[in-house]
């Protein structure tokens, strides 16, 4: 760059100097966030922790999380449950018939769902099943969570189900086979490894929520049954805010050490999807 | 069995099958459709009773059955306009450097990091925000700022930990994992001649950027940062542990005030009658902001990337 004239290489390097601190800019606050909570949190952590339900008052030392761990797993499967197969066979037909205006407009609307606030879904489960019930629940609470984890495993689930290749489809429906058994022996199978990932990174955009679970699951100090889905329901994100709010130390540690398993947690989900789908890439290509 | 009957057996299979994933695609609409429908008959008293006033009133006092949401409204675009202000150039410097500067090599590692920003649960933002960020904010930037600008209306003091700027910060950091995936998005379609071009006519990394990928990618990047505004707006845990929690209407972003999403949670369980409807209320006003700004930004996105990839 002899010929470059003075300015114009000082354009360039203030380019340059502005792409690299931009990155720094994200990933200063990634490495603080991570390490804050893993400095504040891992001195709380021990069995008790993972294993008690969290004392009567604020200012008590001691105590656990795991009515909210335990809440937090009991809703998180629910919600995978009722998502999964409404998300996919959504998927199924964007991928398999997924022409013209209805499955643009289906398109459009899933990607403006993933953008409704997730307290707005709270407010909606709780006019739509609290309200009717009369009391808060563990159910009202996963469905909540369903409904978030809706677009983004509708969406997710497209874009695997349209790499599986058109051979394969093709050869099956040369064979005789119909489409739907084509769709269940063939097309879902190839894309198995490649659901998975895009059910882990819903889950885990659900496990983290707080806002849809303030007033749908509520929160419970006791620990529930694992099939008791009719009682309010605690759940580590509630747990962590509330003990954030609190002002009292004794709490606030709990919360670090509650952010602690909440986010080995999501990042587990997350980094494991991602293994799981850098691994399939490998093998089709 | 026969041949033919079988086929036609086949075929009906077919098409129940065909109209069985139909019906849960079309479910994703009712689901939509219903929130909207069933909040709004949930909040029509309070809609009702004070028609415009609900979004034009100042005053939210709950005690005297009392509610307009302008304040919560003003908070919840001021908070997102400071986050777009401070995530933008920055989504955009990452997202230029991850799709055209970057090394092969380094670019999924960082591409991962920058998600993982965005795996971080809000309540971990806020958390981290109350009682690591806030403090240090508020020594360090506000307190000076205010003491140095203090005579800009937008900068007057005293300044608050808790206040639109601290939550602002907060929200900047949280949206710049997806300015930043959609941006790269788009101006990863930018076509090769394009830049190719530019450098062979002797331009610079920085002059390639700004000639032949920049206006290409423009569209998109408007429709990224109206999503990132959307989803600042909607934001609720973390701001609501930062923002302060007082209804009003100030000039100086250094003040404590309150955001439609953080009143709701902040609220709703202390709430009855009325009060509830109202909150209710707040939410589907909430959803019809963040759906307006939804749909124009994936109409800008879906269009910049069509234009790009034909």
């Amino acid at each position: 760059m002899s010929g470059v004239s003075g300015r114009r290489r000082v354009a360039d390097r203030v380019a340059s100097v502005w792409m690299l601190g931009s990155v720094l800019c994200a990933l200063v606050p990634l490495a603080f966030i991570l390490g804050y909570v893993a400095y504040k949190g891992a001195g709380l952590i021990s069995w008790t922790f993972l294993s008690q339900s969290e004392p009567f008052s604020f200012t008590e030392r001691g105590g656990g999380f795991w009515n909210g761990i335990k809440g937090t797993l009991k809703l998180i499967t629910v919600a995978t449950l009722v998502s999964a197969p409404v998300g996919i066979l959504a998927a199924v037909y964007l991928s398999e018939y997924g022409r013209g205006r209805f499955a643009t407009a289906v398109r459009f609307v899933t990607d403006v769902m993933t953008g409704v606030p997730s307290i707005f879904v709270g407010v909606f489960i709780y006019s739509l099943i609290v309200l009717e019930t009369g009391h808060f629940s563990a159910w009202s609470g996963a469905l909540a969570l369903a409904v978030l984890m809706l677009p983004i495993v509708t969406r997710g689930a497209e874009e695997v189900l349209k790499l599986v290749p058109r051979e394969l489809r093709e050869a099956s429906l040369a064979l005789g086979v119909p489409h739907w058994r084509t769709v269940f022996r063939i097309v879902l199978p190839t894309a198995a490894s490649g659901l998975v990932t895009a059910l882990m990174l819903a889950v885990a955009r659900a496990a983290g929520e707080t806002a849809p679970l303030l007033f749908t699951s509520f929160g419970n100090r006791f620990v529930t049954g694992w099939t008791d889905f009719n009682q309010p329901d605690s759940a580590l994100p509630l747990l962590i805010f509330r003990d954030a709010r609190s002002a009292y130390s004794t709490a606030q540690e709990r919360a670090w050490a509650g952010a602690l398993v909440l986010i080995a947690l999501v990042l587990v989900l997350t980094i494991a999807a991602r293994f799981i789908a850098t691994r399939r890439s490998v093998r089709t290509v | 069995m026969l041949r033919a009957d079988r086929t036609r057996l086949a075929r009906s299979a077919d098409r129940c099958f065909q109209v069985l994933v139909t019906t849960f695609a079309a479910l994703v609409l009712v689901v939509l459709g219903l929130m909207l429908a069933r909040t709004t008959y949930t909040a029509w008293p309070v809609f009702h009773r004070f028609g415009l006033d609900f979004v034009k009133g100042r005053d939210w006092a709950p005690s005297r059955d009392v509610f307009g949401a302008l304040p919560f409204i003003f908070g919840t675009v001021v908070t997102s306009l400071i986050a777009i202000v401070l995530a933008v150039p920055v989504s955009v410097g990452i997202a230029l450097y991850l799709t055209e500067v970057a090394p092969a090599r380094t670019r999924r590692p960082l591409v991962y990091l920058v998600e993982l920003l965005a795996a971080i649960p809000s309540v971990v933002f806020g958390l981290w925000g109350l009682i690591v960020l806030l403090p240090r904010l508020q020594d360090h930037v506000w307190t000076p700022l205010s003491a140095k600008l203090g005579f800009i209306p937008l900068f007057a003091g005293p300044s608050y930990g808790q206040s639109f700027a601290t939550a602002g910060v907060i929200l900047a950091i949280m949206i710049v994992p997806i300015v930043t995936a959609i941006s790269r998005e788009v101006i990863a379609l930018v076509p090769h001649e394009h830049k190719e071009a530019a450098l062979a006519l002797g331009a610079t990394r920085w002059e390639v950027l700004r000639l032949a990928v920049l206006p290409y990618a423009r569209a998109g990047i408007i429709g990224s940062v109206m999503l990132g505004f959307g989803r600042a707006v909607g934001e609720t845990i973390a701001v609501a542990l930062v923002i302060g929690g007082s209804p009003q209407i100030t000039a100086s972003i250094l003040q404590p005030g309150y955001t439609i999403a953080s009143v709701i949670a902040n609220q709703f369980n202390e709430a009855t009658g009325i009060h509830i409807q109202a909150l209710v209320g707040l939410g589907v006003v909430l959803f019809a902001i963040t759906i307006l700004i939804n749909v124009a930004g994936r109409l800008f996105v879906w269009r910049a990337a069509r234009g790009l990839a034909s």
